[in-house]
């Protein structure tokens, strides 16, 4: 480490068992101005109890409005290392699989144009590369490019689609997560490059209800693969579990939300009718139970953090959606249909930094639905078994007579 | 529908942000909103490619500030101070 770099403050969070940021910053310290100050300029945060970045502005490459995110230092003169320390996200692949080769790409440019330093992944999914100079952007934006790299999303973009490893390596996928983000990415790159929405629009794709991506809460259109048919049973492979001494009746009948599993014997019984896809008992037992073979997703909208407004989840708009063929762009025109009468109806009637899930509370779900041409359904619900949006005219009428 | 060009669309556009720098922040959603007032129902694919070539032919920059918007260019980080 840099003789000159005193950080008491920041030395503290190299203490206790854990991974620590300092440490990796520090291990750059030696051969980066920009890491030195970086180091130098959080621990005058520290001290002060403030932050010291500005955000935003004019920066990005040519012809792109997302991808890059400016930021300076408030104090320049006293960091030079960090006055610009511009934030670069770069598109990553379906699942974020990496070869070897591919890392040592982006660190090879990276050594070269930034920093060196890394954020894997951003929240969005994005590979996010820390801190270059305005200067250097255009290089950086060349040689990736040039290495078949693009930039992912920000501003009031389309962000960076992400997905689940889905069934490049998971038995419960439900839906080719892996092709329909890359299909999504590759048809809507105006849309991710050139800012053109109200805010945000982040989507998001888990192949089965674990909904490894978070996609539920962290995304305004979250493709959540569901089937429609049975949970496949095997019950030799059930018999094995209670053979092996696996508290069934603990761990799985007294846990399942609908109480619809039942054990006779050596044979498990599901009431597939009651079932809510929780996925518990197929995550418990996974070689006697699976997943259906009628596969697709359940469409969601709204979900967001709590920037602006508070933090949503999302709802059910869109119950169940098939796919015929994840590699044919022509089986995807009822999904990018709806997508677009969304994007159509928000972009028209929301307001700025409004996000979806904001838009649908402030016009109503009923008006959004008929806005974009999707029945009334029960089932566009927010969690299985509650808060249905959708009554029927006929309980009223039994109120009223009550 | 009044028949407009893309390059009318762009010049109208352009126009506006001009008249806004300084004083407010146009999003994509406000230049294509004042196109449809000014020509009718104009085809989201125009106004787009309007607002492309604005981009692509540097009269115009993508900025950031809490959202996106469409501004002239100037001289780097100087809105920010």
């Amino acid at each position: 480490m840099a003789d000159d770099l005193k950080t008491p403050l920041l030395d503290e969070l190299e203490k206790g068992p854990w991974p620590s940021f300092v440490t990796d910053i520090k291990t750059l310290a030696d051969k980066s101005e920009m890491a030195k100050d970086l180091l130098r300029q959080l621990e005058k945060s520290y001290e002060d109890k403030r932050g010291y970045w500005k955000h935003g502005g004019l920066v990005g490459v040519m012809g792109y409005g997302g991808g890059v995110i400016g930021r300076y230092s408030a104090l320049p003169e006293e960091f030079p290392g960090v006055s610009h320390f511009h934030t670069v996200r770069v598109n990553q692949p379906s699942g974020w699989f990496y070869t070897s080769d591919a890392l040592r790409e982006i660190i090879d440019i990276w050594d070269e144009h930034g920093s060196g330093l890394y954020n894997m992944h951003g929240s969005t999914g994005d590979m996010v590369l820390l801190g270059t100079r305005t200067e250097e952007l255009e290089p950086t934006f060349r040689a990736l490019t040039e290495k078949g790299w693009d930039l992912g999303g920000s501003g009031s973009d389309l962000r960076t689609p992400s997905n689940c490893v889905g069934p490049a390596r998971c038995e419960n996928a439900c839906f080719d997560t892996m092709e329909m983000a890359y299909k999504i990415t590759h048809r809507y790159q105006d849309e991710l490059h050139r800012p053109m929405f109200n805010y945000k629009y982040k989507i998001k794709m888990s192949g089965c209800p674990n909904d490894c991506t978070a996609a539920i809460a962290r995304s305004d259109m979250a493709l959540i693969g569901i089937w429609k048919d049975d949970i496949k049973v095997d019950q030799a492979e059930f018999a094995k579990y209670l053979d092996d001494g696996f508290n069934v009746q603990e761990f799985v009948v007294d846990k399942c939300p609908t109480g619809c599993i039942a054990v006779e014997g050596k044979q498990i019984n599901i009431d597939n009718s009651n079932c809510v896809k929780c996925m518990h008992c197929i995550n418990r037992m996974p070689h006697a139970l699976s997943v259906g073979d009628e596969k697709g997703f359940a469409i969601n909208l709204g979900a967001k953090a709590p920037i602006v407004e508070g933090a949503l989840f999302a709802s059910v708009i869109v119950p169940f959606m098939s796919i015929e063929d994840y590699k044919d762009e022509d089986s995807y025109e009822e999904f990018h249909d709806l997508l677009e009468r969304i994007w159509e109806f928000w972009d028209e009637h929301g307001t700025s930094r409004e996000r979806i899930g904001e838009f649908i509370e402030r016009v109503s779900l009923a008006t959004f639905l008929e806005g974009i041409g999707v029945e009334p359904s029960p089932k566009q619900v927010k969690a299985p078994r509650d808060n249905p949006y959708i009554f029927y005219e006929e309980y009223y009428a039994e109120e009223g007579e009550g | 529908m009044a028949e407009v060009t893309i390059e009318q669309l762009a010049d109208d556009m352009f126009e506006l942000v001009s008249k806004a720098a300084g004083q407010k922040k146009l999003k994509a959603g406000d230049l294509t909103k004042a196109m449809k007032e000014k020509y009718g129902d104009v085809p989201r694919a125009d106004t787009k490619a309007a607002i492309k070539s604005l981009i692509d032919s540097g009269r115009c920059v993508y900025g950031y500030f809490g959202g996106s918007s469409i501004e002239l260019p100037r001289v780097e980080g100087s809105a920010n101070q």
